[in-house]
């Protein structure tokens, strides 16, 4: 495999892999770093790679793994990387800020989801894969990942619709 | 008409039964500016859907390099390096060597060094004629030792005459 064939197999899903890898750990330069080591990993075992089924979905199980990791680490050497602990020293207008970009807002909201929930959400909503692929992914069975879509979706949309008739505060 | 499809796909959709293609439905719907004043809480969550997809790119190379293709290349630097080099000195080494293009002192050193030489070139040669004359003596001591020879024959023959003359003189007494 040469570097051209391997570009070649890994431009489709780079960026899948990137915009997982930020749901997860939030930061730019984290998921910039956990991608970089994604592809090293791929690029290192390309000899091996003919033999995989499903690269992508291979590449995403590799980085849910590597991210999960990584924010267990985080969270052993009690450095959060989830920047929602700053929230409070800025109070009322930072937040008016926010609320104004209700965009901005959505992202936040997904940020409060437990994990699985923003894997399988990211991987259906905005890559759009379906629950077949996903499983792979997640290593769930369908309904598993129906049910916790299901409740994620739920969630955003409370809150949401909270923040859209009361405002933030 | 259109609404009440908009209004039960997005039952569905909150129960995580929609298919792709039906939420793809909904994406084109949000996507527009005019929707309806109850649905318009869902309007930023399908935005960021569509807006994150296309915006969040990984922007960095792809690290698909080897360190093979690396070690050639210092090789063919130090190839040429050396390769360089030694047309360098074969081309301008050797202008240095006619006698003109020395220094003053570098052509003294020299006319010194050929002084010495031929003084040691002419004694050596004086030298070998004194060799030449030892051969020529040895030859004539070689040629004297074959006549000593003959002197211890000659005495040989004396030392009889002697001890007869002697034997003699012992018979006459």
């Amino acid at each position: 495999m040469t570097q051209t064939d391997f570009t070649k197999l890994v431009l489709p899903f780079k960026d899948k892999v990137f915009r997982l890898a930020k749901r997860l750990l939030v930061s730019r330069e984290e998921a910039e770093d956990a991608t970089q080591e994604i592809l090293l990993k791929l690029w290192k075992n390309k000899q091996k790679i003919a033999e995989y089924k499903n690269v992508e979905a291979f590449s995403m199980t590799m980085t849910k793994n590597f991210c999960l990791d990584r924010l267990k680490s985080k969270q052993a050497q009690n450095l959060k990387i989830v920047h929602s602990n700053y929230e409070e020293k800025n109070t009322s207008l930072e937040k008016q800020v926010e609320a104004r970009d209700s965009v901005d807002w959505v992202s936040k909201i997904i940020e409060e989801l437990p994990e699985q929930q923003k894997i399988i959400l990211q991987l259906r909503d905005i890559e759009e894969y379906d629950f077949d692929e996903i499983a792979k992914v997640v290593e769930m069975n369908p309904t598993a990942i129906r049910v916790a879509l299901s409740r994620a979706r739920k969630t955003i949309r409370e809150k949401l619709t909270n923040t859209h008739r009361y405002g933030i505060k | 008409m259109v609404l009440n499809s908009i209004e039960k796909l997005l039952e569905k959709y909150d129960n995580g039964e929609t298919t792709i293609k039906e939420e793809q439905q909904l994406k084109a719907y949000f996507a527009q500016d005019e929707v309806a004043p109850h649905l318009e809480s869902y309007k930023p969550l399908f935005q960021y859907f569509n807006t994150t997809k296309q915006e969040d790119l990984y922007t960095k190379d792809v690290p698909a390099k080897t360190k093979k293709s690396y070690i050639y290349q210092w090789i063919s630097v130090a190839a040429l390096l050396v390769l360089s080099l030694g047309i360098f000195t074969t081309q301008f080494g050797d202008t240095k060597k006619t006698f003109s293009d020395l220094s003053a002192e570098e052509q003294i050193a020299y006319n010194q060094a050929v002084e010495v030489f031929d003084l040691v070139g002419s004694k050596f040669e004086q030298g070998e004629s004194n060799i030449a004359a030892f051969g020529l003596m040895s030859k004539k001591l070689s040629e004297g030792a074959e006549n000593f020879e003959h002197v211890s024959e000659f005495s040989k023959a004396t030392n009889k005459i002697l001890k007869s003359k002697k034997k003699k003189q012992n018979k006459n007494k």
